[in-house]
């Protein structure tokens, strides 16, 4: 196994002293709840309660809404308040149930009752992990279940769980894999059982020693386990960069991980996982790392799915005088947020809060052709033709450039000296481009 | 970092309630939209920077350039400073004017007109009367740049267009007033350039009849020769493409193949004929090579994005170079081959695209 690296990237600062010696801390229940109905990549989830409904903890309250889509459960015991539309951290607005929770936190019926995974079936598990609404908790939240269902005939061969967490800031999945290294493993474990693999390893960027040391501990009377300290170098953790600094193995262009035998999970996912098993847990909580030069104290909380960031920010001490943008996710590729009337979701890795000073705002400028885009592309992409053809309107000829490889990893506009919103035209183009598909076909 | 800030300020940008409009899908009371905390910037990812700017990049070149140009000012006196000064004023002057009359932001901070008009006087001799100096920015930054678009848009470096016109409209000015080395109080005294040298005792004597001892050598590396401001100290020239490369402003690969280019090429056809063809290492460090791969091929906005893009346009300036030296009616040939091959960028950056991660593997995965 080569300790590799993939072709471009970037080095930003990392800022991850901030949060990365905090241990995780559990936030109070708050007095109000948003949660969202479509929290996974894919179909969103269909409502099932409505206004009035008293619920249970982890109680269904909006079912999957086809295969690519996870059931939501009610982070606590309480009441719906209503239903309607909210900001939701990703940009748009979306359907949410407001719960105003009674203080019990009463589970709902069989959930949180322990039981061993011995002897479940490969289809159990499944079942299990797809009715806990278990989804990427990296911040892509594409339903678990679907990434543990290859199609038949695709020969799977090793499980990689995901530690490198590339995102500056970012500190959730360091802590989860120093504190919870155990049911890590035994939800990688979980995994590998699932798509029938023996090698699994455990990826993690070197800044983080201190989670490399307690994992190669924990894995160490584990067969096929094994943990590889990586580069630090930002996009690591994008699943096909990480595969080839793991493996030197590619994954073509368009394709998926499982087209080189491998599946990627993130770590919270595979804690997540395992309590699902094990616990009949539904994922209703998560680590949010809380960080940023305009937040007061720093933390990483482990957060009801629903907490609103007002709450959050407030559990953190409050902002700052000059905080100026609020980041969903990390500052390479979360998602700026208008105001802290939102809430977590299964995605929300992260709370970034940067001050005046750190979002100096530019007028971009013409592409003055430097390249310096094509040196950090990771998929190797011409983000500097790119951009220029997205200006004119010619998505067949970005389409010809294979814009719909873009992982909209950041790089190119990191290192943009014209300060050109490259992420945002890339994201345009697919948009465009989808809706001529769709349109042709 | 607080280029062109101003007038920006975080109010402005359209921060709060646009999901105010959109009517609800699903029935229920809707919740008021209170607004909480502070308003925030909004804007796409990447949320951070590396901090590196245009002007930053800009600057870091006409540092690269301070020492040759200095140098020139030592050799040829006061005369190279005011060459100097004329081009930078003129150029940055005729920049604010063109974006004035046609009503673009002024952008002189980029010092991109100042690089252009630094890069023009150092392809100018010392000798320049000033209004051939003010002619030529007006080609550069007017008709090559400006009209073009500005800066990112124009086809084919500006410096360049405006030596090239002036060579073609005022060859006595531009090729036949040479002084040598003169330093401050000397008096000049006119001779001609050593590529000029080598093609007219070719001419005149059939052979090539140019001295190119280890004296000589020292002399043109260091810079004591005839030529242009920027011509003649090939050692400085190189310490600066060394920073550039260093500093990660220019890559290697263009002044690599075009010097190497003309080194090889050279060297071929004096192993067969020494007689008629002067020694690879001559070629490499007299004329305006240097100068020419290392700043002027080297400019971003004419030349090719890609890496392989790269190494095919610094090949193809060496053997246009070598092409008119050897057999073209000039003596020099640079500034046409760099020219020729702005012209045929966009073609090479086509079919240079580079192949997207995981492409190469398509095939072999779908059999």
């Amino acid at each position: 196994m080569g300790s590799g690296r993939f072709f471009g990237g970037v080095h930003p600062s990392y800022n991850k002293g901030l949060s990365d010696s905090s241990a995780i801390v559990e936030m109070p229940l708050p007095e109000k709840l948003v949660v969202f109905f479509a929290q996974n990549l894919g179909a969103p989830s269909q409502p099932v309660v409505k206004k009035g409904d008293e619920v249970k903890k982890g109680q269904v309250i909006a079912e999957a809404g086809g295969f690519v889509s996870t059931p939501v459960h009610a982070p606590t015991s309480g009441t719906i308040d209503s239903i309607g539309i909210y900001p939701s951290p990703v940009g748009v607005d979306a359907p949410a149930a407001v719960m105003i929770p009674d203080g019990k936190d009463e589970w709902f019926e069989e959930c949180n009752v322990e039981r061993s995974s011995e002897g479940l079936g490969v289809e159990k598990i499944k079942e299990m992990i797809h009715d806990n609404g278990i989804v990427g908790m990296g911040g892509a939240t594409f339903p678990t279940h679907v990434k543990l269902s290859p199609p038949a005939g695709k020969k799977m061969d090793l499980l990689v769980i995901n530690g490198a967490e590339c995102e500056p800031y970012l500190t959730a999945d360091h802590r989860l894999m120093v504190e919870h290294a155990e049911g890590i493993l035994d939800g990688a474990a979980l995994f590998a059982n699932v798509i029938g693999v023996d090698r699994v390893v455990i990826a993690i960027e070197k800044n983080k020693p201190d989670a490399i040391e307690v994992m190669r501990k924990a894995v160490a009377g584990r067969q096929g386990f094994s943990v590889e300290a990586l580069g630090v170098i930002y996009p690591q953790g994008a699943e096909k960069q990480l595969i080839y600094a793991l493996t030197k193995r590619k994954v073509p262009a368009g394709g998926l991980p499982m087209d080189v035998g491998v599946l990627v999970q993130n770590v919270g996912t595979a804690l997540a996982a395992f309590k699902a098993v094990r616990y009949n847990r539904p994922l209703i909580q998560r680590v949010v790392t809380v960080t940023g030069s305009g937040i007061r104290e720093p933390k990483n909380v482990l957060a009801r799915v629903g907490t609103r960031f007002e709450d959050i920010v407030n559990f953190c001490g409050g902002l700052k005088g000059d905080a100026a943008k609020c980041i969903n996710g990390g500052p390479m590729m979360g998602v700026a947020q208008y105001s802290l009337d939102t809430a977590v979701t299964k995605g929300t890795s992260g709370l970034v809060i940067l001050r005046q000073e750190e979002v100096a705002q530019f007028v971009s400028d013409a592409c003055i052709r430097c390249a310096r885009c094509l040196d950090a592309c990771p998929m190797s992409l011409n983000p500097s033709a790119l951009s220029i053809f997205i200006e004119k309107m010619r998505f067949d000829d970005a389409n010809e450039y294979n814009v719909m490889d873009c992982i909209e990893c950041g790089c190119c506009a990191y290192v943009c000296p014209s300060r050109r919103p490259m992420v945002h035209h890339f994201r345009r183009a697919k948009a465009e481009i989808r809706k001529l598909q769709r349109k042709a076909g | 970092m607080e280029d062109n800030m101003e007038g920006k300020t975080p109010e402005e940008k359209p921060a709060a309630e646009p999901a105010a409009e959109k009517p609800a899908p699903t029935p229920g009371p809707k919740p008021k939209k209170a607004e909480v905390g502070p308003r925030f910037v909004v804007s796409s990812s990447p949320h951070v920077h590396d901090g590196r700017t245009v002007s930053q990049i800009m600057r870091l070149v006409i540092i690269a350039l301070a020492p040759a140009a200095l140098y020139s000012i030592y050799i040829f006196g006061l005369d190279a400073l005011r060459v100097i000064v004329i081009s930078i004023a003129s150029a940055m002057i005729f920049e604010a004017m063109s974006q004035k009359i046609m009503k673009r932001p002024v952008a002189l901070r980029d010092s991109s007109a100042a690089l252009t008009g630094l890069l023009l006087a150092m392809n100018l001799p010392s000798t320049s009367p000033w209004w051939l100096i003010v002619v030529g920015n007006f080609f550069a930054i007017v008709i090559a740049k400006q009209l073009y678009g500005g800066l990112g848009y124009n086809p084919f470096n500006p410096a360049l267009v405006g030596r090239v016109v002036l060579l073609i409209s005022f060859p006595v000015h531009m090729t036949a007033r040479w002084v040598t080395a003169s330093r401050f109080g000397t008096d000049a005294v006119t001779t001609a350039t050593p590529l000029s040298l080598m093609k007219d005792s070719l001419a005149t004597l059939g052979h090539i009849d140019v001295a190119f001892g280890r004296e000589e050598i020292f002399d043109l590396l260091i810079g004591n020769r005839a030529g242009c401001l920027g011509e003649t100290s090939v050692a400085l020239l190189a310490l600066g493409g060394l920073f550039l490369i260093w500093k990660r402003v220019i890559s290697w690969r263009i002044p690599v193949m075009f010097i190497g280019g003309v080194w090889a090429m050279t060297g071929i056809f004096h192993l067969f004929d020494p007689a008629h063809y002067a020694d690879p290492s001559f070629h490499v460090i007299t004329g305006g090579l240097f100068i020419g791969a290392l700043f002027m091929a080297t400019d971003y906005v004419t030349s090719p994005v890609t890496k392989k893009g790269m190494l095919i346009f610094g090949a193809g300036c060496g053997v246009i170079t070598v092409l008119i030296r050897l057999w073209g009616a000039y003596p020099e040939g640079v500034s046409f081959a760099i020219l020729l091959m702005n012209a045929a960028t966009p073609l090479i950056d086509r079919y240079t695209k580079p192949r997207v991660f995981g492409a190469a593997d398509k095939k072999k995965v779908a059999a």
